[in-house]
Parts: structure tokens; C-alpha cells; sequence
């Protein structure tokens, strides 16, 4: 008796409103609607278009990381890469390069750094990617430390500060760069065979590896893509300072890490989607901005990015306890 | 006569879709050595963790000195004074013998509460003497051999006072030597009053060590025999001798050139010299005990590990393959032996786990049609007979059977040459086994070469053109099956006496 | 099953096991003294008696930290939150001082042992009863604490004139010559060597971390030392919060920023395995002294203090590599001796 097999995806109302991103979106309609009543003057298109250009540099870490995260890994070392990149890029400059290569070196140095960390998780297997990326994070900061010591380098050409404070069109060109970015991140995670490996491997790893997937090449790859990212952050964020000190960029980890953790991506790997943390995104950068408005002190947010970052997870550990376990008990197997 | 000192009466034990033990008794008597032996997947493994509270049986008594015992778990088994030595010791390998003996229970002075390790030492280094072992109990167990952590856990069974001890395969890692050692020990531990199940498959184990032996097949107990009253060759027909009932289907299949060749291939530590070769159409099963090479053989051809040796050709072009992927590139497929954790992602929908391998099929520059995904997946799925309702089915909801029939479906959603099926009925119902067998032989007429690692006699002889019977990491020999017995595998497959 | 069996070293096991294992620690020391060697070649005063008290009254605080670190890895684990615990319990025992000028160095001690002991011991809740990843509850706590801290003075600072003389005497104040924090990291190392080698609770806390399986069948409450290893960790941070203030007369929201850095570079450096399972006190109190030296002797050898974090980072790497290393090349000769 022959069965067809169905083809249409199964779908229900129920199952599409009760997604972990609706959640957020009344979280982020929430936020808007507390900064309103802080602030009589909010709802304009000033506020809207004009304070992301606060926040969205570090946003540019959010698009790689929730891959490496899908992946089942980790990566604490983003805001050393940034600061590495962005005082070399000072450095260079003051020493004659010229602006634009500087730039290109900014993207160039941030890059490596990503490779190496993806040439270390490749190459020794045995150590978690915890430990690698706190040890470049170490190294990576140490260096920009070593060259800049407790100075700060700058004087870029006036151009230069256009890019993280000026407007195309009426739209902040880090809102037009970001949202680009987003985009490409997004059709690469969700439509293309790397995204669907980066899923298969943050699954089961063992499985994608038997099932033809260049697990390695995969994992290099999302490891210079961070970079990259990283690199696009310190050019925004050096752009917005005017300068950059070796200090900068501190605790972009612990930032990014609860946005895509916000965002519904479990840390055990194979689960969430881009949607999420690119409103978690926004539901930071605009609480921030609401904290701002109330004139609650900077320290306060990390209080809160913690908090939220440890109760995203219990939330998501809770969630996805029942469904199957990545690597069922062996007695299970066994059997007899 | 007096009571045995262990007793199993009816003893029955069911897991979903598989009849582990059927029925089965077993006596042991106080004092002696019994040995136990069976093909894989007799029953032994459940037999050991029924007697060890690991799995309760369905149906049936356990006896202790002849007063019925309830084992609800492991530590109702050691209260009893039974303790089983493993091939694999599970310990702690950072932690001394010492430790590892007496974790738990160390003792300590009664006021300070402190470890009193000069104690603990001397008691291992006593135990360990009784045992004839020379090494340091201060040693860190993972600084040790195979056949020394063998020795610690039979300490560690010493020191619970275990009276029944159950070894499982013991000497199967072991060399010659230490063999020798493990006999040794082995006896003095019956002439210090314990009594023994001993498990194996070597001939000269039993022989040497054992007064009675049982033997299980197919879940069920064949019989006990004195062993001064069995010759060898009745011992293998009692293991194999069975009627079969299985049906394989017919095959008609013209066998063609040769598309892969196998030759020299060693890996240390693992296997060494293997060299077979496989034609279009033909079907070759590679067979042999656990830990006899198989599958080490097959990961180290389609790439998931490297071999220090020899070479593989396929289609008469050399392969080197850094990995299953350029494996796939070239036309060789492999349906690993855990399906659950190497073959599915068990939390995708049939569709994208079929897809998986041969992804670049449904992609331009990277975008993945999913019309066209969904179609084939659907496609192959029917084909293969799946009982699934959508494409969208998660993989984890389907049973055994089916499982394998995707993991096959991958394979085919590809241009392959040759396919690697490591134990692809194990754990399936005996409806989809047909059903595999069946796909087996579609692929066969198709012009696929197919090698089956598989540990069921009636399945090798049914189904192949020829057997590959490897032993401790070499080919023991490769027999035509229409020209073989079960009796003539299990021989080739048995290691040999380890006299010098 | 296709599984590779354990990988053992063929051969009999004599009393060379323990040599094998001292080598590390022996390693540690020869370098040691080839660099106090070295340094004291760049300056002579190096080797001054100032200058080793100095040394060692700086390193009491890693070294105090070090202990609990070096537990927390044992059990596979990491804690980055231990800088902000010391902020923390630094802040409020100072602000208790500069409140009540009269109370008791102890209790003062004892106030950031109790701050630092909770702040452990909700690490350890979330860790072991909730699965969350060490990395992630520990950076998290990290940030919560620290704002705490920020939050709790009110973003003030706590300053020597404001802290009593006994508070400050907890650092500067000294014992039969040798300072109080030396003692103290002493007398913390003596109790730990205690501990983990000659009490059962020790022990286990090796076993969960070498075969945290093995741990949950053979019984172990593999849960409860997992918290237990947390909450330690936090009440030595509390210690070395008390410690810290004291010695800088300061209590600020910022203070110890990146500490949790140098301590797991000590740890690491003294031979504790980040797989878990393995690590000696011996090589513990060496790695320890060694950080110590480097960053007290590079300073007076004319290297950057801005050098300090990176060759810190590199000596993780370089350990954390090394360790891999060996491993490999145990596991490669194993398998040449399996007779096939």
C-alpha cells in the first residue's frame, strides 16, 4: 500500500504566535512605550532614526555570533578584536598610511585575529572554545595594550567621523551598513547550505561530520566572518569616539552574548533563528536609551544585560529540556 | 548436591522491538568457573546487566544461595556480592589504583576525618599482591595498561567481597602474556572461594579455565555442557546451529568490474593489512566479533579517520579523502553503525537530514531551493517505502526501521559508487529488515557495491556474494558464501589458542 | 561497538608514574629560578628582601584566589566573575569601616567572606542545579555583581582616610615580620592541601571532574560539589576582597577589574588541567609564584607593565597547548604498543 508523503509544511496559528520572537516584540513594543511616558517628546522620527547610531556598533557582533552560538560554541574574545583592530588602524595612520588603508588594515587585522581563533579550534580539537577564545581575548587586548599603553590615538581626518555620525538620504549610514549586514547574515543562516550546515553541526556534530559537511572549513569560516564583524564594529565605534584607546570595547562580550542569548538562541547549540537577537538588539539598545532619559547611571544596564542573560537561559534551558536530548543516554541505545 | 550459589530461572527480557533474553536459565554452581558464551547479540550483555540490576527482567527468578532476590538496582547487585569486570573499565584516570579501589569508602581517622592513606595503600597493595600484581597503587590509573586496570577492578571487586564474580570478554584486549596473567588470577580467585562467570569467545579461554559452559543464541538458552564432554566444533554449532527462518529475498544480479579495492590498510592500534576488494553489483560482508576491526576498517575508508597505511581505490582512481565529505564527492557512502548519534539529526524533519550530504545538489551559488529539497526528499522517501506522514516529520518520532531508511535515502540522493552499511538491521524490526534487504538488492541490481558489516550470521550468508571475517584487526580470511557454513564463519572470526 | 578502548601504557608501572608527574612541577621550578637568575642580572634589586616581601604580599591575593580556581577547573568548570566579587565584598566591608570605624578587623573579614560566599554560592546554584554553562553564569554574575558594587556605593569611592587603621592593618600589618595577607595565603594553601588531598570531599571533587559520569553512578553527589567549588571560590574572593581594599586603601567600584584573568593564568600555568580531572597543590603554589615574579620582576627590568596582559594571555595559551600536546603524543605512543 503505497503512501504519499505529504510536502506542505504543517501550520497553525497557535504554533506561529507562540514563538519566542513575538515574545520579544511585545518586550521591545514594551520598552517603547515606557520611554514614551519618561519622555513626552519620544515617538519622533529623530528618536528612531538617530539613537540606533548608539548602539549598533556592537550590533554588527550580533549577526556572527548568534551563528557561533547555533554552532554550540562560544566566542568572548570579540571586544579584544575590536580594540586590537581599532588601535592598530590609529596607530597606522598617525604613522602616515593613508586613511582608507588604514581602514582596509581596521578589517584586515580583525579578520586574522578571527582566523586564528577558528585555526586553534580547528587544529586542537581537545580544548572547548571557552578557553581558546579567553586566551586570545587575553592576547588580542594585551597587544593593543602593549602599542597604545594608556594613551589614546587619533586625529582622523574629518571625513572619517561621517561615517558613524552622518545620514544618507536621512538614514544614518551605520543604520543603512547594519541593516545591510543583517540582511546578508540573515539569507546566509536561513536560506543558504553554510546556514543549514552551521544548524546541522550546532545539532549534532558528529552527525553532520559522517553526513559530508566540512565541519572544519564551516567553523574557519564563521570564525573570520566574527572577525570581519569585529572589524566593521571598531570602524563605527572609532568613527563615533573620534579616538580609540586599548580600553575600548570592554564588555561587548557579556553585551553581545545576552543579546543573542535574548534573542531565543539556546547555548547548547542547533536552535534560533537571526529574527530574534536583531530585536534583542533593539530592545537593548533602546532600554538603554530609556535608562539614559531617567538619567540611571551607565553601570545599571550591565546589571540588567546580566540579569537578563542568565534568565534568558534558564528560560530557554527550561523550554527545550523535554524535547530530545542532543545525544541520547547510551543505556538507551544499548539495549541489550 | 549443593545449592548453586547464583540461579536464573525463566528469565525474560523484552526491550521495544527486540527479544533480548527469552527464557533463558542458568546455574552457577559455588566454587567453579562457568564460562558463557554466544554470538553477538545472544543475549550475554543483557544476561550480565540483569544479574548486575542494571535492567530488571520482564519475567522470571534470580536465586542467591537458593533464596529468590530482588535486584531493583546496581547497589541491591553489590550487596549481594556480585561485581562484573568490563573490557572497558569505566574509572577515574587522574585518580591513583588506590582511589579508584576504594572511592566512596575510603576510611578515615574517626576524629579528624582525614583519609588515612598509608592505610589505603597498603590494603590496595595487598589486594593487588593477592592478585600477583607488581605496579604501584599509587599509579594513576590512566597511566595504565589494559590488562592493569583490568587487575584494579578485580581488586576493587576483592575488596566489596565480592563472591560472584562475572568477567566479561576480559581477555580480548589483552596480549598473550597477560593472558597467561588473567588465567592465573582468575584461578586463584576460585581457590579463594569465589565463584566465576566467565565470557568469551576464545576457545582456549573456556577450555583452560572453565568446568561448565552455557551457551545462548538468539536470545534464548541452548544448553550446559561439562566442558571435558564437548569437542570444539559442537561448541559452534551449538552457537550458531539454527534454522533459517528468515527469508532473504532472491537475487539475480549480474556482478561487474571491480569499483573499489581495499589493499594493505592499517591503522595503528586499530587494524592492520586489510585488503579486500568489492565488484559492481556484488555484495560483501565484512564480519567478525566486536572489536575485531569492522568498523574502524569502513570509518578509515570513508574518511572520519585516517589510516597510517595502504590504499583505497575506487573505480581504479586512488582515494584520499580528507574527510566524509570528499568521500561523498567521490561516490562512496557510508550508513554508520549508531544511527542515533552519527547518522540523523534527530531534531530535523526527514527532509533536511536527507538532504544533508548532498546539499550542493539543490543549491545555486548556496541558495537552497526548497521546493526542489522537499520534491526529492518526498521522492525518496516513497521509493524506500518510509511510513512517515510528511517530509516534515521530525526524525526523532520515526522508529528504528525507518530511521535507517532515511539514513539510506541520504546515500542515495547522491551519484554514489559504493556503499558502507555498518549493522544496518540492528535494532529494526523484522518487517523493515526486509524491507532494507530488499533496497539492498535494488541497489545491488543497480550497480552499486555494497559491503554490509554485520554481525548476524543468517544475514551474511543470505545476502552476500562473499565474506570478509575479520579477527583482532586482520582479515582472518574472505570466503565465498554460497560455499560457507555459520560454523566455518565463527571459526574464522574466533581467535586462536594464544599458545607461543 | 566500535569504540576505542582505554589508552593505557603497556609495560609494568613502577615508582616511575610519580617521577613523571613531578616533572612538571620540577620544570616550573627550574624555570623559576632561571628567571629570578635572569632578573636579578637586569636588577640587582631584585633579590632584595624588600623586594621578595613585596613580591609575596602581592601575590598573596592570586595565590588565595588561586586555590579556589584551581577547585573550580578541577570539576571542568571556570568562573570569571571573581574580580567583581572582590569589588564587591571590598566595597561593603569598606563602606562598614568607614561607617563604624571602631569594628573589628575580623569581622571586617568576616563580612567579605559572608558577601562573597552568597555571591559563590548563586554561581553554584545556576551551575548545578540549573545547567547553565559556567562561562555564561559566571559572566553574567560578573556584570550583575559589579554593577552591584557600582550601585551599593553609589558610584563613590571608598578612600584610605576614610578606613580605619586596623581595617589597612590587614594588609600592611605584620606577624613575626612577615606580612599579614603571606600568612593568611599560607595559612589558606596549608588548609586546601589538607582538603583536597586527605578529605573525602577532596577527593571527590577530583573524581567529578576526571569522569563526571562515573561520578553519578558510583554515588558521588556530583551536583553538590560542583555548587560547593562555586561557593568556595566566592568566599575566598570575599577574603581577597578585604585583603585588597585593605592593602589599597581603596575601595572602588572598578577595583580588580580583569584579576579573574591573572588567576586563571596561574592556575593554568601550575599544571591545572582545563579538561578537568588533574593538578597538584605543588604546582599550584609554583605556577602562582611564577605569575607573581613576572609581574613583579618585568617592571624592574624596564618591560612595559603594559606587557603584562599579554604575555599573560600567552603563557594560557601556551600551557593550555602544551597539555594538549603531551596528551597527544601519550595517546600516539599507546597506540604503537597495542600488538595487533
Amino acid at each position: 500500500m503505497e503512501r504519499t508523503i505529504r510536502v506542505d509544511r504543517p501550520w497553525s496559528w497557535r504554533s506561529f504566535f507562540l514563538q519566542w520572537e513575538w515574545l520579544l516584540v511585545l518586550i521591545f513594543l514594551a520598552v517603547h512605550v515606557v520611554n514614551s511616558l519618561l519622555s513626552p517628546y519620544y515617538f519622533n522620527a529623530d528618536t528612531f532614526l538617530q539613537t540606533p547610531m548608539s548602539f549598533l556598533d556592537k550590533a554588527f557582533l550580533v549577526l556572527p555570533m548568534t551563528m557561533v552560538i547555533i554552532l554550540g560554541n562560544i566566542d568572548i574574545s570579540v571586544g579584544s578584536i575590536v580594540a586590537l583592530s581599532a588601535v592598530l588602524m590609529a596607530v597606522a595612520y598617525n604613522a602616515g598610511l593613508p586613511m582608507p588603508l588604514a581602514m582596509a588594515l581596521c578589517l584586515a587585522v580583525a579578520s586574522a585575529c578571527g582566523l586564528l581563533n577558528g585555526i586553534l579550534m580547528t587544529r586542537f580539537k581537545e580544548l572547548s572554545s571557552v578557553i581558546v577564545t579567553l586566551a586570545t581575548m587575553i592576547i588580542y587586548r594585551g597587544i593593543a595594550y602593549a602599542i597604545l599603553r594608556d594613551q589614546a590615538a587619533g586625529g582622523f581626518p574629518a571625513w572619517y567621523s561621517a561615517l558613524g555620525w552622518d545620514s544618507v538620504g536621512g538614514i544614518p549610514i551605520i543604520v543603512i551598513a547594519f541593516a545591510a549586514c543583517a540582511v546578508v547574515f540573515a539569507l546566509l543562516l536561513h536560506r543558504t547550505s553554510f546556514g543549514r550546515r552551521i544548524y546541522g553541526m550546532g545539532s549534532n556534530l558528529t552527525a553532520s561530520r559522517y553526513s559530508g559537511v566540512r565541519t572544519d572549513a564551516i567553523l574557519l569560516t564563521v570564525s573570520v566572518l566574527t572577525g570581519l564583524m569585529a572589524g566593521f564594529t571598531a570602524l563605527f565605534l572609532t568613527s563615533r569616539m573620534g579616538s580609540t584607546r586599548p580600553n575600548v570595547a570592554q564588555g561587548y562580550e557579556l553585551e553581545v552574548i545576552a543579546m543573542v542569548v535574548l534573542g531565543g538562541v539556546s547555548t547548547s547549540g542547533g536552535k534560533g533563528r537571526m529574527a530574534g537577537p536583531l530585536l534583542a538588539v533593539f530592545i537593548i539598545g533602546f532600554l538603554n536609551y530609556g535608562l539614559g532619559l531617567v538619567n540611571i547611571p551607565a553601570q545599571v544596564l550591565l546589571v540588567i544585560l546580566g540579569l537578563l542573560l542568565i534568565l534568558s537561559v534558564l528560560v530557554l534551558n527550561l523550554r527545550f529540556r523535554d524535547r530530545h536530548p542532543r545525544t541520547p543516554p547510551a543505556t538507551e541505545i544499548a539495549g541489550p | 548436591m549443593a545449592t548453586p550459589i547464583l540461579e536464573l530461572k525463566h528469565i525474560s527480557k523484552t526491550f521495544p522491538g527486540v527479544k533480548a533474553l527469552e527464557d533463558v536459565h542458568f546455574e552457577l554452581r559455588r566454587g567453579e568457573i562457568h564460562a558463557l558464551v554466544g554470538e553477538n547479540g545472544a543475549g550475554k550483555s543483557t544476561f550480565i546487566k540483569v544479574i548486575t540490576g542494571v535492567h530488571r527482567p520482564d519475567a522470571g527468578q534470580i536465586l542467591v544461595d537458593g533464596a529468590p532476590v530482588e535486584i531493583l538496582g546496581p547497589a541491591d547487585s553489590q550487596k549481594l556480592g556480585i561485581a562484573a569486570i568490563y573490557q572497558h573499565v569505566t574509572c577515574y584516570p587522574d585518580l591513583s589504583v588506590t582511589e579508584n579501589i576504594f572511592i566512596g569508602h575510603e576510611t578515615v581517622h574517626p576524629v579528624l576525618r582525614s583519609i588515612d592513606w598509608k592505610e589505603l595503600h597498603r590494603r590496595a597493595g595487598e589486594l593487588l599482591a593477592r592478585l600477583d600484581a607488581d605496579f604501584d597503587p599509587r599509579a594513576a590509573m590512566g597511566t595504565l595498561s589494559v590488562a592493569q586496570q583490568q587487575i584494579v577492578e578485580i581488586a576493587k571487586a576483592l575488596s566489596a567481597n565480592a563472591r560472584i564474580i562475572i568477567m566479561d570478554e576480559p581477555t580480548a584486549p589483552l596480549t598473550a602474556r597477560e593472558s597467561e596473567d588473567l588465567y592465573r588470577i582468575t584461578e586463584a580467585l576460585r581457590d579463594q572461594g569465589a565463584s566465576i562467570i566467565f565470557i568469551s569467545h576464545r576457545m582456549e579461554d573456556m577450555y583452560r579455565l572453565a568446568s561448565r559452559v552455557t551457551v545462548l543464541r538468539d536470545a534464548r538458552y541452548v544448553g550446559t555442557w561439562n566442558l571435558d564432554q564437548i569437542r570444539r566444533e559442537d561448541l559452534i554449532t551449538a552457537m550458531v546451529g539454527r534454522e533459517i527462518t528468515q527469508l532473504f529475498p532472491r537475487r539475480n544480479v549480474a556482478i561487474g568490474k571491480e569499483v573499489l579495492r581495499v589493499e594493505g590498510l592499517s591503522r595503528t592500534g586499530f587494524f592492520r593489512d586489510v585488503s579486500f576488494s568489492v565488484r559492481r553489483g556484488e555484495i560483501v560482508a565484512i564480519t567478525g566479533l566486536i572489536g575485531a576491526g569492522r568498523t574502524e576498517v569502513c570509518e578509515a575508508i570513508y574518511g572520519v579517520t585516517r589510516p597510517d597505511g595502504g590504499r583505497v581505490l575506487l573505480d581504479g582512481e586512488e582515494l584520499h579523502v580528507a574527510g566524509p565529505a570528499q568521500a561523498i564527492d567521490k561516490g562512496l557512502g557510508y550508513l554508520p553503525e549508531d544511527r542515533l548519534r552519527q547518522g540523523l539529526v534527530l531534531d530535523w524533519d526527514l527532509a533536511r537530514n536527507v538532504t544533508l550530504p548532498t546539499l550542493g545538489q539543490f543549491t545555486t551559488l548556496g541558495w537552497i531551493h526548497t521546493g526542489k529539497e522537499n520534491a526529492v526528499a518526498k521522492q525518496l522517501t516513497e521509493r524506500l517505502r518510509v511510513k512517515a506522514g510528511s517530509v516534515f516529520d521530525r526524525a526523532a518520532t520515526l522508529s528504528g526501521g525507518n530511521q535507517q531508511k532515511i539514513i539510506v535515502a541520504k546515500l542515495l540522493a547522491g551519484a554514489m559508487k559504493v556503499i558502507i552499511l555498518d549493522e544496518p538491521t540492528k535494532g529494526v524490526d523484522v518487517g523493515a529488515k526486509t524491507a532494507i534487504f530488499e533496497i539492498m538488492n535494488e541497489l545491488a541490481a543497480a550497480g552499486y557495491g555494497i559491503v554490509m558489516v554485520s554481525s548476524e550470521m543468517p544475514e551474511v550468508l543470505g545476502m552476500s556474494d562473499r565474506i570478509v571475517v575479520m579477527r583482532e584487526g586482520r582479515v582472518a580470511g574472505i570466503l565465498e558464501t554460497a560455499s560457507s557454513s555459520q560454523e566455518q564463519i565463527l571459526r574464522a572470526a574466533m581467535p586462536e589458542s594464544r599458545a607461543r | 561497538m566500535s569504540g576505542a578502548a582505554p589508552i593505557p601504557v603497556e609495560g609494568t608501572v613502577r615508582r616511575a608514574a610519580p617521577l613523571s608527574e613531578s616533572f612538571r612541577e620540577l620544570g616550573l621550578l627550574v624555570f623559576i629560578l632561571l628567571l629570578c637568575g635572569l632578573f636579578q642580572l637586569g636588577n640587582h634589586n631584585f633579590l632584595t628582601l624588600g623586594n621578595i616581601r613585596d613580591l609575596l604580599t602581592n601575590t598573596a591575593i592570586l595565590s588565595i584566589l588561586s586555590v579556589g580556581m584551581m577547585m573550580v577547573i578541577l570539576t571542568r568548570g571556570i568562573d570569571l566573575s571573581i574580580g567583581s566579587i572582590i569589588a564587591l565584598a571590598g566595597m561593603a566591608a569598606s563602606m562598614t569601616v568607614s561607617a563604624h570605624r571602631d569594628i573589628h578587623p575580623l569581622l571586617s573579614i568576616l563580612e567579605g567572606v559572608a558577601v562573597g560566599t552568597a555571591c559563590g554560592a548563586l554561581n553554584g546554584l545556576l551551575i548545578a542545579r540549573f545547567n547553565v554553562l559556567p562561562i555564561i553564569a559566571t559572566l553574567g554574575l560578573m556584570n550583575v555583581i559589579r554593577g552591584g558594587t557600582y550601585l551599593l556605593s553609589g558610584g563613590a569611592w571608598v578612600s584610605s582616610y576614610q578606613m580605619s587603621d586596623g581595617f589597612k592593618a590587614i594588609a600592611t600589618g605584620k606577624l613575626l615580620g612577615v606580612s599579614y595577607p603571606i600568612l593568611i595565603a599560607v595559612a589558606i594553601n596549608l588548609a586546601f592541601v589538607y582538603f583536597i588531598d586527605h578529605t573525602r570531599t577532596g577527593r571527590r571533587i577530583y573524581a567529578v571532574g576526571s569522569n563526571p559520569d562515573a561520578a553519578d553512578v558510583s554515588g558521588i553527589p556530583r551536583r553538590r560539589i560542583i555548587w560547593l567549588v562555586y561557593t568556595i571560590m566566592g568566599a575566598l574572593s570575599g577574603l581577597g576582597g578585604v585583603i585588597w581594599a585593605a592593602k589599597f586603601a581603596s575601595a572602588q567600584s572598578d577595583s580588580a577589574v580583569g584579576f579573574e584573568l591573572s588567576v586563571i593564568a596561574a592556575t593554568v600555568l601550575g599544571g591545572v588541567s582545563i579538561a578537568g580531572g588533574s593538578g597538584k597543590v605543588s604546582g599550584l603554589v609554583l605556577g602562582t609564584i611564577l605569575l607573581g615574579i613576572l609581574n613583579n620582576a618585568l617592571p624592574l627590568i624596564q618591560v612595559s607593565p603594559f606587557w603584562q596582559m599579554a604575555i599573560q594571555g600567552a603563557v594560557i595559551l601556551a600551557a593550555v597547548l602544551t597539555n594538549v600536546l603531551v596528551k597527544r603524543n601519550n595517546q600516539r605512543s599507546a597506540l604503537q604498543r597495542r600488538v595487533i
